[in-house]
């Protein structure tokens, strides 16, 4: 199946977007669920990716991805009209979305892209979005403007207060916790990190919280567990029992072991890829 | 010539006349299966048994006693009529012999590599009986694997029926699915073949590792397949690109096949199994085969951990072709570390037997009891306890019993669970009105056939753990069921 992209956007330094064919995917995918993309069926890699929406007339799906590794360095690569290999899916459970009342939804880096669909199904059934971006640095907010249209409230932080407050985003979402009345749920999706400290802040308010992990696999299906996770002591699979769990039950301290279990490997292969690109560049420039 | 030609051409000569006396046929020695060395084999990929020579062929095949009642076949889940292509063999009629394997099974150089024939035909062969030996049965699965082989270049599409306009889903592409799809086909029907990952085979091609089933052998029926008019949707998982019930009451599909296999790892639920380096087989398997892990680096982006000392917990097939994999990425040591005594192990004796000369240490009648970290979340020990048998349990094998206090450790980097699997719940979850037992199995009559009208079902989602062999068994059972039902 071709999965031609037919948009394409750079959202931030190493933050890239695209549309991309997947007419039956477009209309099977439900919030908080997920793809696995690969960019070639003999030797490339399996990467879970976040579904950041889907327009079921073009059948298209609205992909979100940071550069961090080979494979993500090649994808960016790619341009308008360009293949993009493989697309399974979709994958996981969706988000159980109903009218729980006023929702605080926290997004953090490259987490504001699974969380948009999210928040947008949220409001459409009724609920008081207050939402809370967070990033680093300006530049590298993405989807503030999408989140602006759908929140009753926005807040948006950084970390060098180069855009709105100067805060971690757990700052703000104590305020609201402890407002009244508190929230009826918290949505939180961003790195472990930051997944891990809301979900403390939320727990001393009893307000209670989502996290949609995103753990190494390769099937996505239930079939490898690679993507396992400790939740309230019981094993998990992230690709089939998750993406989403009760945030106040994850050992966030040892998912982020396990997510960053291929590290040291994939730096290397990383940095053999630059290598050969810069190689490349050099060989054009002596012609 | 060589001793072997010789005594061929003497043992001909009398088999031809029809003067090859049962004593003599005896008295032929049983062909051992060439292997690379297993020193060699270590360092590389490639496969371990590198199958017989046709004077090899040709002497075993002769040992065959041509039994009247052909106790053989009654041990073969499919029914092949080994007594006949045995015959064809020992005449040089390869051919021939080819086109009686194909009658019943429709992937002989696949059945031939992987079925356990020690508890199939082979352990009902005369021979072996007379010798009260297995090993030294005909070796039916080594001949299987000659024809195969031998026929790789001459092989032929079979015939199909004109269209009747039907159309049949066949979800997964594992052996049984391949057998569904070939025989739905040639009875004239329109068929798909739904796979999951980005390439077809199954546990064919991400679990049964290079250097036992070559990838290229797989290639090679899948694309047989196509020559026949299947068709292969990749990266399409049913229950969620589309459901069983969009396929058959949208899509226009008049009949659907599950084989997707038993895709759920069981861990053993001890302390220290969330660590780094702590792997499911079907992980480590898949990782190292259908991603091609052993090739990080140098072409294949899909890392795989770098091991020196490796835990495989696990007795059967699985196991052994994991501790086996992990000699190939290069682990200085691996255990295999199994609670029962190796008389117990479920995995065949051939691999039992490559295992150990490859240099994998068997540690029986122990068991982990908790996954040690460093501190810093990766494996740094594991702790077992040694068993004893006790009495047979509701398997007839006896029970292994802790002994108590007799907690030790190994040092190991990683571990690999290899203690089976449960049944996958994305089919049954998403496909209501789908009938399935207490452990997630789904429930079939003796056709095959599941509680939804038109939907059949075999392998190990029916089954629970089992073979290829039975998988394809049972392909061929739903096949004939579906090609019955949909003539109405």
């Amino acid at each position: 199946m071709a999965h031609k992209i037919i948009k394409k956007q750079q959202l931030s330094e190493n933050v890239f977007t695209v549309d991309v064919k997947a007419p039956l995917i477009a209309e099977a995918r439900k919030p908080g669920q997920f793809v696995i993309v690969g960019l070639d069926a003999e030797i490339g890699e399996r990467i879970p990716l976040t579904i950041a929406g889907a327009d079921t007339e073009k059948g298209t799906i609205r992909l979100v991805w940071q550069r961090v590794g080979k494979t993500t360095a090649q994808m960016s690569e790619l341009n308008i009209g360009d293949e993009m290999g493989y697309i399974a899916g979709p994958l996981g459970t969706p988000t159980h979305i109903e009218k729980f009342g006023k929702v605080v939804c926290v997004g953090g880096g490259i987490g504001n892209a699974p969380l948009l669909p999210i928040a947008r199904a949220l409001k459409d059934a009724g609920n008081e979005i207050v939402t809370v971006l967070g990033a680093r640095t300006k530049n590298l907010l993405i989807l503030e403007e999408d989140f602006a249209s759908i929140s009753d409230e926005l807040i948006i932080v950084t970390d060098d207060g180069s855009c709105g407050r100067k805060a971690l985003v757990t700052e703000p979402l104590e305020e609201i916790c402890k407002q009244s009345p508190k929230p009826d749920l918290a949505m939180v999706i961003g790195p472990a990190i930051m997944m891990k400290f809301c979900s403390e802040v939320t727990r001393k308010y009893d307000v209670p919280t989502q996290v949609s992990l995103n753990t190494i696999m390769v099937d996505g299906t239930g079939m490898c567990g690679g993507c396992r996770v400790e939740v309230g002591g019981e094993t998990k699979f992230v690709c089939v029992d998750g993406p989403e769990f009760d945030g106040h039950q994850v050992d966030f301290d040892q998912m982020m072991k396990r997510q960053a279990a291929y590290k040291d490997l994939e730096k290397k292969a990383y940095e053999q890829y630059q290598h050969k690109c810069r190689i490349g560049l050099d060989a054009n420039n002596n012609k | 010539m060589t001793d072997d030609k010789k005594l061929l051409q003497e043992l001909l000569e009398k088999h031809n006349n029809g003067d090859l006396k049962p004593k003599e046929r005896y008295e032929i020695p049983p062909q051992g299966m060439p292997a690379q060395d297993a020193t060699e084999r270590r360092d590389n990929i490639d496969e371990v048994a590198t199958g017989y020579t046709e004077t090899q062929a040709r002497l075993e095949a002769l040992r065959c006693l041509q039994c009247k009642n052909a106790p053989c076949v009654a041990g073969c889940p499919v029914k092949i009529k080994i007594k006949d292509f045995v015959s064809a063999i020992a005449d040089g009629q390869y051919q021939q012999a080819l086109e009686i394997i194909k009658e019943n099974s429709l992937l002989p150089s696949v059945c031939g590599r992987v079925c356990p024939q020690e508890v199939q035909c082979q352990e009902k062969c005369t021979v072996a009986k007379r010798f009260k030996d297995v090993d030294k049965a005909v070796a039916i699965g080594r001949l299987e694997r000659f024809v195969a082989d031998w026929g790789e270049e001459n092989d032929s599409t079979p015939k199909i029926a004109p269209p009747t306009g039907k159309k049949v889903a066949v979800i997964g592409s594992g052996p049984g699915g391949v057998v569904v799809a070939t025989d739905c086909r040639r009875a004239g029907h329109d068929v798909t073949v739904f796979e999951a990952f980005h390439k077809p085979g199954g546990v064919l091609v991400y679990g049964i590792p290079e250097f036992r089933l070559p990838k290229a052998i797989v290639e090679r029926e899948i694309k047989g397949l196509e020559k026949m008019g299947v068709k292969f949707e990749c990266n399409f998982i049913v229950g969620r690109t589309r459901t069983v019930k969009q396929l058959l009451e949208e899509d226009g599909f008049d009949a659907a096949y599950i084989g997707v296999g038993a895709g759920l790892p069981r861990f053993m639920n001890i302390e220290g199994e969330q660590l780094v380096g702590v792997y499911s087989a079907n992980e480590y398997l898949t990782r190292a085969n259908l991603m091609k892990a052993y090739q990080f680096g140098e072409g294949a982006d899909t890392p795989i951990a770098v091991s020196k000392k490796v835990a495989v917990l696990g007795g059967g097939n699985v196991a052994m072709d994991a501790a086996r994999t992990a000699v190939r990425l290069g682990a200085e040591e691996v255990y295999l570390i199994y609670r029962r005594s190796e008389a117990e192990m479920p995995a065949r004796v051939e691999e039992v037997h490559h295992a150990k000369e490859e240099g994998i240490i068997f540690k029986t009648l122990q068991n982990p009891k908790r996954i040690l970290g460093d501190g810093d979340g990766y494996v740094k020990s594991l702790e077992c306890l040694k068993y004893e048998l006790g009495e047979p349990d509701d398997s007839g094998r006896r029970r292994p019993v802790p002994i108590e206090g007799s907690e030790f450790e190994i040092d190991v980097d990683t571990v690999i669970v290899a203690i089976g699997n449960g049944a996958n719940p994305l089919i049954g979850q998403t496909t209501p009105g789908l009938e399935m037992n207490k452990w997630g199995n789904i429930v079939v009559d003796e056709d095959c056939k599941t509680s939804l009208d038109g939907v059949y079902a075999g392998g190990d989602i029916v089954l629970g753990a089992a073979t290829v062999i039975l998988a394809m068994g049972q392909g061929r059972i739903a096949a004939a069921a579906m090609n019955d039902y949909l003539k109405d």
